[in-house]
């Protein structure tokens, strides 16, 4: 890719120009709401208080937070290689099955501690596996990775509703989910995590995985710039032909990509299912595959950047809901619009504001001109 | 004549059911033609239906609705172009930024509105498009064999099916017999050598947003002009994605379009209508396994086993004039 703009210091880089594109999207949110008739600002107190006001909301926040981590996660891996998986709800939604196998198998039998690492393998294996195919057809066959994770999303809801239906449902029941798990698919909510800060975590569904999210943000973030892989998958991603040049097999870093991405999106399948509900329902991924293209977006990539960006989107899910409830004209699609937003501002659009920033910046500090002139315009 | 009679009920919902699906993937073959990748069709549709039911409820006229679908899949697209081809971001990002947008929105501002759980107001019948019905299409219905075929297959349909299927030659023609068609096919390929010739870039791959928005704005006013009374929340249900693997089934041809529309449309109707049906042979098919289908077809194709599928060659990438 070329970049026809002038390098910026790091902090109008990563901190000042996702912020701005923020801001905008939350502007023209915030429209949206006075078309529809109310306060922005009081929306925006619903959103923070529903969000943050008590250790309950705190824990559903971080609830959201967890599931978004891992979508984010993915598709960040996969856009270090140049590829874009927008598969990611796809492949949450059939890593369930992993989770739902170990748990229906072991949990009358095993305690959580045993169970969850079992599960832990069987959602990666599995949201591996529904990303493997795509990734092997781009890589052997040459379709295009887009196309082909939005038909495997298509396909993975089509199947799921299939097993759902036909091989998890228990004997005689009408709803289409699993049998609710016994104590060893239940996981532990990080309640002494939240008391150590005088917090009571409450009925929010605030568990475990999430501190296996974070260990996994610190695994990509060692994978992606430690690691011979992450040197080549980053190679790739800048520069095809150079990585083609430099020796590196193109065809097995895209599968491998693909696998670890999926990998992780199958993983935020523990969270809703061993972690909330105890059992795998219709649906249960709820749109967070897509949640995550637009934090990796806004965390432009990095762990660094996902945790934070997956933390907004948490405080979104969960003040959203508290919006709705507080003020019923506006429903929790409220999220929706906004998502989608921050997706065109800080993707899409992420150099309308550059030209006017990059004047400012410069115009400000003359340490900053001088690396422009360096690096060149 | 009990199967004839199936038969010629199924391909009349057949033709219901790819008529937007048929417009959509023709505006889809437009803009992607012009090298600017666009999986925003879904959302363009659905934020034409919503317009097209307000307008129409409001104005009880049939045709302001039409326009107003027309207008709002106008300015989407426009959007898109903004993005994708004047600040050079990513196509697939916009495209995905659109249809949550529209997505959303259409439900709040539904709700603000009509105050009826993100539906508009059911349409009477001077805000819905009626039939046509084709001259002695009464008269012919007892003529055997043809008489069916006449009156109740190609008789009976609302005027944008008509149209529908009419944009695919006139598409076909634009596309391949006009000068405009010819460079819009070129900066699909080859923006270089367009440029090189002294023809704007921009302003044409613009144009071709444009095309495509008319087209996606007329599909979604058939969803809730004419296949339903008014807009309900997600009313294209993925048609739009159904539409671009159409497009790329029909391997960006107008013709193609056509075939891949209608099989993808029977696909549909027959998996509503044979719900738990068992087949000589094979035995009872999973219902899912038929909503499946045309995205699985659409794999296949696309990995080569049926046919090679190529995508525009310059398709997806923004056109920088000077490095």
């Amino acid at each position: 890719m070329s970049v026809p703009y002038a390098k910026l210091p790091a902090w109008a880089e990563y901190g000042l120009i996702p912020l701005v594109n923020l801001a905008v999207a939350f502007l023209i949110s915030g429209l949206v709401v006075l078309i529809v008739g109310e306060s922005p600002l009081e929306a925006a107190y619903h959103m923070i208080n529903g969000a943050f006001g008590r250790g309950e909301y705190i824990g559903f926040t971080l609830y959201y937070t967890t599931t978004f981590i891992f979508t984010g996660l993915a598709v960040a891996v996969a856009f270090h290689a140049g590829l874009f998986n927008i598969g990611g709800e796809g492949q949450a939604y059939v890593g369930g099955i992993g989770v739902a196998l170990a748990c229906l198998a072991l949990d009358r039998t095993l305690p959580w501690y045993l169970v969850f690492p079992i599960a832990i393998v069987g959602a990666a294996f599995f949201g591996a596996l529904w990303a493997m195919i795509p990734g092997w057809l781009q890589a052997k066959r040459g379709s295009h990775i887009v196309i082909t994770t939005i038909m495997f999303n298509f396909i993975a809801a089509s199947l799921m509703n299939y097993l759902l239906n036909k091989v998890f449902k228990p004997l005689g029941s009408m709803s289409l989910e699993t049998r609710t798990f016994d104590a060893g698919g239940q996981l532990p909510k990080l309640d002494w995590l939240m008391s150590i800060f005088g917090l009571s975590v409450g009925n929010a569904p605030f568990n475990i995985s999430f501190l296996l999210a974070l260990v996994a943000a610190f695994g990509v973030w060692v994978l992606i710039w430690r690691t011979k892989l992450g040197y080549e998958m980053r190679t790739m991603g800048h520069s095809p032909a150079a990585a083609r040049y430099a020796g590196i097999k193109e065809a097995k870093i895209i599968v491998i990509t693909m696998m670890i991405s999926g990998g992780l999106a199958g993983m935020m399948a523990l969270n809703p299912i061993m972690g909330e509900q105890f059992r795998m329902q219709l649906e249960f991924v709820q749109g967070a595959g897509f949640v995550g293209i637009a934090v990796a977006l806004m965390g432009r990539s990095h762990p660094a950047g996902i945790i934070p960006a997956a933390l907004l989107f948490g405080m979104l899910y969960q003040g959203g809901a508290e919006i709705s409830f507080e003020m019923p004209s506006i429903s929790r699609d409220m999220i929706v619009i906004i998502q989608g937003l921050v997706i065109l501002f800080a993707g899409a659009l992420e150099h309308m504001f550059r030209p006017a920033i990059t004047r400012l910046v410069i115009g400000l500090s003359p340490k900053a001109r001088d690396v422009a002139a360096t690096k060149g315009a | 004549m009990d199967f004839f009679q199936v038969f010629i009920e199924l391909a009349q919902s057949t033709v219901r059911v790819s008529t937007p699906l048929i417009l959509a993937a023709l505006a889809g073959l437009f803009t992607e033609r012009a090298g600017v990748f666009d999986i925003g069709l879904e959302g363009k549709m659905l934020g034409a239906a919503f317009a097209a039911g307000c307008v129409a409820y409001i104005t009880q006229s049939v045709y302001m609705g039409l326009l107003a679908a027309i207008v709002v899949s106008v300015l989407l697209s426009l959007v898109h172009g903004y993005a994708s081809i004047t600040q050079r971001g990513s196509q697939i990002v916009s495209g995905v930024a659109i249809n949550f947008v529209v997505a959303g929105s259409t439900v709040i501002l539904g709700e603000a509105w009509f105050k009826q759980g993100g539906r508009t107001p059911a349409l009477s019948e001077d805000g819905r498009f009626g039939t046509i019905h084709l001259p002695f299409a009464d008269a012919l219905r007892d003529v055997p064999i043809l008489g069916p075929i006449y009156s109740g297959l190609l008789s009976g349909h609302s005027p944008l099916t008509y149209l529908a299927f009419l944009m695919v030659p006139a598409s076909w023609w634009i596309l391949y017999r006009t000068r405009f068609g010819l460079r819009l096919r070129a900066v699909g390929e080859n923006p270089g050598a367009v440029d090189t010739a002294g023809i704007s870039v921009i302003w044409l791959r613009y144009r071709a947003v444009i095309c495509c928005g008319i087209l996606c704005g007329i599909a979604g006013a058939y969803l809730s002009l004419s296949a339903g009374a008014g807009f309900t929340k997600g009313m294209t249900a993925g048609k739009g994605y159904i539409a671009l693997a159409a497009l790329i089934f029909a391997k960006w041809r107008p013709k193609n379009i056509l075939f891949a529309c209608l099989l993808f449309g029977f696909l549909d109707a027959f998996a509503i209508r044979y719900q738990g049906f068992a087949f000589p042979l094979i035995g009872k098919v999973p219902v899912q396994l038929m909503q499946a289908l045309p995205y699985i077809l659409t794999v296949i194709l696309l990995a080569g086993f049926i046919g090679k599928a190529i995508p525009p060659k310059a398709g997806g990438v923004p056109y920088v004039k000077e490095r």
